[in-house]
């Protein structure tokens, strides 16, 4: 993916940018608001990961603003130290697709980056069904077969499930399923996410041999083949 | 004037204008002016109707005598008129009447007065005149009349007959009534002056009082005595609600600069001791690890503590957000019911690992006022320690109902409720002493020690009851800790549900004794 990082910090800028690259992508990054206005106006980028709190006259907030008002629809996640609820609020509500606060786990971002340039890609077709490998899981009538052969699935771990295939391939962090399967937008102390997952697992790898959900170490779940 | 204005020092100048610009005694003088001016409103005032009334009374008898005199007249011609005359002259016991009739030549012809009076001319107006009657002066009020032709007058056809008629009253008593009324109301408007200006003071005084207890408290205050408070009075007047309004606050201010204490203890203990253990094992990495794998490990376990720290860090700043009172902004009505049964799908799965049950004791809908987050994270913190803390095989309950504040009745006098929601463990519970210091922030328990944890679950939980007006209370479950959450409920939730009640037990029937019949359908225990 071809990203753009605006952050005024050297030390999480090129932190962030190293990791990228490693991960793959294509990385320009600047440091203050209005070049990266600039850039981001002008050049065509699959994800911005933008700070709140820029020098140079614009901050993250404007920035996203300017870029909304002139249609660009380019995923922003946000990256800032502001954590309030309130200040999440804000940067969603200004057009924000995600928000992650300082200090956080660069698999966090990574999981946080890579999910949102699927979304991009593949937002446009409504989905009826989600595959991965032998797994299928129809969302109309809200069923799940693996091999042809029926699993049966409480409301929420089909909810689960279909959260991890919807980013199948993709890491996606016990916050990320916290928010995205419970709304939940506080951290619970307990490891309630790795309870529901391998309940999850009890049923959907452990009758079948291979399993699907892997789990990945210091960073979350990722469903896949192999 | 021996010294000049300009070279008066500064200080008695500045002090003058101090005094003007005093409130109070602004107010005072306001109030004393104000006083005085409508004494002398409301005095002058009666004078004129006391004067003017009796100056009119004077008038109407001395026409109702003449209209009186001249029908005489009509009747019976001169001899007539003069027989009333000395009658009602007899009759006049105050001795204040005059009387006079004169016929066209203006010759005396009967009454007590010898001459007409040269001065009253005509016969549409009133005369003030001085008369002197038996030796005494005094004023007469005098008015004359033309008598009208009759057949008996020789001028016969004549609608005048050119003989005149002169009435009055000797007023000598009104003017010394004048001057009495003048004289006691101008003595009563001083009395009244004398009493609006001892008013002035006093209510000057008791400003100055009033407003001096709170300058002085608030400035010892100011300058760091916060253990100052408002004196109270005690008798509830306005200036106790002043003290106690102004005394709760200060004790709000305590309140949260203690948080604020509490909390750079609690950062400079707790927080202190997890960056120096990552320092160390960097530190130790540093210096001592041989091999890759070995610094990948310690710095693994740095990061790992540096994220304590952060979570520890975030939990702390949104307490003290929520004890600040912020965040208001989300409230809004919802039904509890759906909120509670999320938390416990969440934590249910944890439960069961646990060995654990999860009791639901729940109504079919509970409407609340307030942030639907926020209480979501009290609940699974309550849940949270209740799994932990609790043995294999115990059971865990998560309760709420309204409460009745009377059979079939929700709302209390002034129609508010109350909800209580609670959470039950059978776990080791806690002391009494520790249950007073459980929502201190970093609190544990000596048993919870070695179980993990910040300590800072219950202190949130209670942010957030408070947050919501509620109130937060421990007490024993046996064996075990119940964690009980009163929080208030707005009257539109209330009505509902007491319709709800209403309606279920009319359903119901006879056979339904309990005044919530509808909470014992939903009793479920989660397996």
């Amino acid at each position: 993916m071809h990203i753009l990082v605006v952050e005024d910090d050297p030390t999480v800028l090129s932190f962030v940018a190293k990791g990228l690259k490693e991960a793959g992508h294509l990385v320009e990054m600047t440091d203050n608001g209005k070049d990266g206005l600039f850039m981001a106006v002008s050049e065509k980028f699959d994800l911005i990961i933008l700070d709140r709190m820029l020098p140079g006259g614009i901050d993250g907030v404007r920035l996203l603003e300017t870029i909304r008002a002139q249609n660009n629809t380019t995923p922003v996640l946000l990256l800032s130290a502001l954590a309030d609820v309130d200040d999440r609020v804000q940067g969603l509500k200004a057009g924000g697709d995600d928000y992650v606060t300082k200090p956080f786990a660069f698999s966090e971002l990574l999981a946080r980056v890579e999910a949102l340039g699927r979304r991009g890609r593949t937002e446009s077709a409504p989905q009826t069904k989600l595959e991965v490998a032998d797994l299928e899981i129809d969302l109309l009538s809200r069923t799940v077969r693996r091999g042809g052969q029926r699993i049966d699935l409480q409301p929420r771990e089909f909810r689960l499930l279909e959260y991890l295939a919807r980013h199948a391939g993709q890491v996606v962090t016990r916050t990320m399923l916290l928010e995205g399967v419970w709304d939940y937008h506080f951290d619970p102390q307990t490891n309630v996410i790795d309870v529901h997952v391998s309940r999850l697992r009890q049923k959907v790898d452990k009758p079948f041999g291979a399993p699907l959900i892997h789990t990945i170490r210091n960073a979350g779940y990722m469903l896949r083949a192999e | 004037m021996t010294t000049p204005a300009f070279s008066t020092p500064g200080p008695p100048r500045r002090s003058r204008w101090r005094a003007w610009r005093s409130a109070s005694l602004r107010f005072s003088l306001a109030y004393g002016t104000m006083f005085a001016l409508s004494s002398i409103l409301f005095m002058s005032f009666m004078w004129w109707g006391t004067i003017g009334f009796l100056e009119r009374q004077v008038e109407t008898a001395i026409n109702a005598d003449a209209r009186g005199l001249a029908e005489r007249w009509v009747m019976g011609g001169l001899p007539t008129l003069a027989l009333t005359i000395e009658d009602r002259l007899e009759q006049n016991l105050d001795d204040d009447a005059i009387y006079l009739v004169i016929d066209p030549q203006g010759n005396y012809l009967t009454g007590n007065v010898s001459a007409w009076p040269s001065k009253v001319e005509h016969t549409d107006r009133w005369y003030n005149l001085p008369d002197t009657r038996a030796g005494l002066r005094g004023m007469a009020q005098l008015h004359g009349y033309n008598l009208p032709g009759t057949a008996q007058t020789h001028t016969e056809g004549q609608l005048d007959s050119g003989y005149r008629l002169l009435v009055g009253r000797d007023v000598r008593a009104r003017g010394i009534l004048r001057h009495l009324l003048t004289d006691s109301l101008l003595w009563a408007w001083v009395m009244v002056t004398l009493l609006a200006i001892s008013g002035a003071v006093l209510v000057h005084r008791i400003f100055r009082r009033m407003v001096k207890t709170v300058a002085r408290t608030t400035s010892a205050i100011a300058h760091g005595d916060l253990s100052r408070r408002m004196p109270l009075v005690g008798n509830g007047d306005e200036m106790d609600q002043v003290a106690e309004a102004i005394n709760e606050m200060l004790d709000r201010i305590v309140r949260l600069m203690d948080g604020v204490r509490q909390v750079s203890n609690a950062i400079a203990h707790d927080l202190r001791t997890p960056i120096a253990r990552a320092r160390t094992q960097l530190e130790d990495a540093a210096l001592h690890a041989s091999t890759p794998d070995e610094l990948r490990g310690a710095i693994d376990r740095a990061v790992g503590d540096l994220d304590n720290v952060t979570a520890v860090f975030e939990a702390l700043l949104r307490i003290a957000q929520i004890e600040a009172g912020a965040r208001r902004s989300a409230f809004m009505t919802f039904d509890l019911v759906p909120v509670l049964r999320d938390v416990a799908d969440l934590y249910e799965a944890v439960a069961e690992e646990h060995g654990i049950v999860l009791a639901l004791d729940l109504p079919a809908r509970l409407f609340f006022y307030g942030d639907r987050s926020l209480v979501q994270q009290a609940v699974a913190n309550m849940l949270d320690n209740a799994i932990k803390f609790s043995p294999p095989g115990g059971t865990v309950y998560l309760r709420a109902h309204l409460r009745e504040v009377a059979p079939g009745r929700l709302a209390g006098p002034t129609g508010e409720g109350m909800l209580d929601l609670s959470v039950s463990d059978e776990g080791i519970g806690m002391s009494e002493a520790d249950m007073a210091r459980a929502t201190e922030r970093f609190f544990r328990a000596e048993k919870a020690r070695h179980t993990p944890g910040s300590g800072l679950g219950l202190s949130m939980v209670r942010a957030i009851v408070q947050l919501h007006g509620g109130q937060m209370h421990l007490s024993s479950h046996a064996p075990g800790l119940t964690v009980s959450l009163a929080l208030p409920v707005a009257a539109s939730a209330l009505t509902e549900a007491e319709e709800d009640l209403s309606s279920s037990a009319h359903i119901s029937g006879m056979t339904q004794t309990s005044p919530l019949p509808h909470q014992h359908d939903t009793n479920s225990s989660v397996e």
